[in-house]
């Protein structure tokens, strides 16, 4: 195990990281001489809020449209429940996320700079506003928005659509926010881990960079464990097994069987498939999994995998944004349905029916919201195939719980 | 191919816009479908040169212009 | 009786168009309730309604050329164009020319509605709402018969089946707005499973 890089320095608990201590650390900010896109795009870095897409040619994308007029949004909306990560960089290191956007902002030809942080987030929405006000002669302007709390508003689109019109609501794309995005110009939006691990990029150079990562995927990244006994939100080099992370985090063999891998827009895997699977979102999409926001929630083994899966989905559908037909009543049906499996109320009828919304529902609304739940309830209809199965026939689950319960402690 | 199944248009649905009328599916039910709650799906978006003249009318049918048909 | 046919055209061309624009308003109520058959699918309800309106416009245009044709109407082309400049029952006669350019407002934005998008056409289409209330009002206002007994059960008729399918869209209003919120708040789910969101 690398030493960490994100997460070097004084430990979390110590709050934020103040300008002279950051400075004093890692040197100021670089100069603009270096060529950033190309370096970037030489470390290999992947977006962190979701979609792994490459930093670099989402940098190239913007700038090409620039005119020195382009907008970059800081995203720390993390509507994620499950990820911790970006609230507690934003809390500990808010000087190493502006170094990486007042860097990123210089690369795009940007005049503006939006701080979009999640509501709930008051640790990271104090830490960066008292980093802003460090920092004197800003060259551009940096403005704090306070993020709607709520599922989708991290969207790319609604993160925009809020900035311009108050409504974090995703948007019908094309047009993306590279191509018109904040007041119609070009928005490069970039979570704050993906800014972060920029910022020490330009420092250290692209090499530095690759020198951790086990995989296909190089470099570190940040993830947040749950439901085990030494959680939290940790670094690791890309390519560790999820095994590893387990042992990592306190779970014994006999501890858990199966983890919730992304988010609740991920997947479901069980110990056998899952334990051995690196976390590299490259070699994890060709598994047909995804890497999401670095998200672990192993499911104990007095728990109930129908059980959790229906509270996701209920939750799901609770966090529609309301615009699309497909998505509204579709992952209300399939929530209701799921629930109902979860209860032993339902029958086999309604395990053909799950799998015909999901093929109906997939695809099928503005943003990739009701994907994600799709995704989950069919991966959950695999890993817990038989679960399923005995739930559906009213013959107990497989978990020995008595009455499934959707009050799923943390 | 012969010219009269190539396809030079496509079907797209803007749904948000789309409030499931329905009207859509009546017009060109060769191409559109509805789901289970009253919502289209396009089970082939490429529209084939012989359905063109059914596809634009399907479009205009739409209530609130969700449906448009737009070139390849 | 050049003069006896000019004013039987000028007669039954508006009362056919006073019909015509009736069943236009009735079928666009029916249309927004979103009624329909097997054997009545709702773009028959739809298509019907824009060429029924087409087709009132024949009739009005017939209308108005008998009208100011007709020697004893004593109305010139100003008459038709100008609200209220007749110099027979002004009052009555220019409901009518208003009402008539609404509904050539109602079917020139509609036969652009691909080019002038859905909101700018959907505000001008309340002015339907308008368009049938003045054309009853000029028939039973500026016709010399207006109060001969067919005339009387014609018009009756008419304010009936609109009032009906009024009503019906009124009651029916809860089948029409956007239930997609409602259907998500309907839901309980509040807190958010495995995960401690109090950081």
């Amino acid at each position: 195990m690398i030493q960490p890089r994100l997460l070097a320095g004084p430990p979390a608990a110590a709050g934020a990281e103040t300008l002279s201590d950051h400075v004093a650390r890692l040197g100021s900010l670089p100069g603009v001489e270096r060529d950033l896109v190309r370096t970037i795009t030489a470390s290999g870095l992947l977006g962190r809020g979701g979609a792994a897409f490459p930093v670099g040619r989402k940098l190239h994308a913007v700038a090409a449209r620039s005119l020195g007029d382009a907008r970059l949004l800081v995203n720390g909306a993390e509507g994620e429940p499950l990820s911790a990560k970006d609230r507690a960089l934003m809390a500990s290191r808010p000087h190493l996320i502006l170094d990486g956007a007042l860097l990123a902002a210089n690369a795009i030809g940007a005049r503006e700079i939006v701080l979009y942080v999640g509501s709930a987030h008051r640790e990271g929405q104090l830490a960066l506003a008292r980093a802003v006000s460090e920092r004197r002669r800003l060259p551009l302007r940096v403005r704090l928005v306070s993020a709607p709390h709520a599922y989708v508003a991290g969207e790319e689109s609604a993160a925009v659509h809020f900035i311009n019109q108050g409504d974090a609501r995703p948007t019908v794309t094309p047009p993306r926010p590279f191509e018109r995005g904040i007041d119609d110009m070009p928005t490069l939006v970039q979570n704050v881990e993906s800014l972060a691990y920029l910022a020490l990029i330009a420092r250290f150079g692209e090499d530095w960079y690759r020198q951790a990562g086990r995989g296909q995927t190089p470099g570190t990244a940040l993830v947040t464990v749950s439901g085990a006994p030494n959680g939290g939100v940790r670094e690791v080099e890309m390519g560790t097994r999820i095994g590893e992370i387990a042992q990592m985090s306190g779970l014994g063999p006999h501890d858990s069987d199966a983890v919730l891998l992304g988010g609740y827009f991920g997947r479901w895997t069980t110990r056998d498939l899952g334990w051995a699977l690196p976390l590299d979102p490259v070699l994890l999409q060709s598994a047909g999994a995804p890497f999401g926001t670095g998200v672990l929630s192993f499911l104990g083994m007095g728990q109930c995998g129908v059980a959790a899966t229906a509270a996701i989905l209920d939750y799901m559908a609770a966090q529609s944004a309301a615009q699309c037909g497909p998505c509204v009543f579709g992952l209300r049906s399939i929530a209701d349905t799921t629930r109902a499996v979860a209860s032993e109320v339902a029958t086999s009828s309604d395990l053909g029916r799950l799998e015909r919304w999901a093929g109906q529902i997939d695809g099928r609304g503005a943003c990739r919201h009701p994907d994600g739940a799709v995704g989950l309830l069919l991966s959950a209809m695999t890993a817990f195939a038989a679960d399923f199965e005995t739930h559906s026939r009213r013959s107990g689950c497989l978990a020995n719980v008595a009455r499934p319960s959707l009050e799923v402690a943390a | 191919m012969t010219p009269a199944l190539e396809a030079a248009a496509k079907l797209v649905v803007d749904p948000i816009v789309c409030d499931g009328h329905g009207m859509c599916a009546e017009v060109l039910p060769e191409l559109i479908e509805l789901d289970d709650w009253g919502y289209p799906i396009l089970v082939a978006p490429l529209v084939p040169a012989y359905l063109e003249p059914l596809a634009k009318r399907a479009a205009a049918a739409c209530p609130v212009l969700a449906l448009r048909l737009i070139p390849r | 009786m050049n003069d006896q046919l000019l004013w039987f055209a000028s007669r039954g061309s508006g009362i056919v168009s006073l019909l015509l624009l009736t069943a236009v308003t009735v079928l666009g109520l029916i249309s927004i309730v979103r009624w329909q058959r097997p054997t009545w699918p709702r773009f028959v309800t739809a298509d019907l309604h824009s060429n029924l309106a087409l087709l009132s416009v024949v009739f009005v245009g017939v209308h108005i050329v008998a009208a100011i044709l007709d020697p004893f109407a004593k109305l010139g082309i100003s008459a038709a164009v100008i609200p209220f400049d007749s110099s027979y029952r002004p009052l009555w006669v220019g409901l009518g020319v208003i009402s008539v350019y609404l509904v050539i407002a109602l079917i020139v934005t509609s036969l652009l509605r691909e080019r002038i998008g859905q909101r700018t056409w959907r505000a001008v289409h309340w002015v339907a709402y308008g368009a049938w209330p003045l054309a009853v009002l000029h028939s039973a206002g500026s016709g010399s018969d207006a109060f001969a007994a067919w005339m009387v059960t014609i018009e009756a008729a008419c304010i009936v089946a609109v009032t009906i399918a009024l009503t019906w869209r009124l009651v029916a209003a809860r089948n029409i707005r956007n239930e997609l919120p409602l259907v998500v708040a309907a839901t309980t789910a509040s807190h958010a499973p495995f995960a401690d969101t109090d950081r």
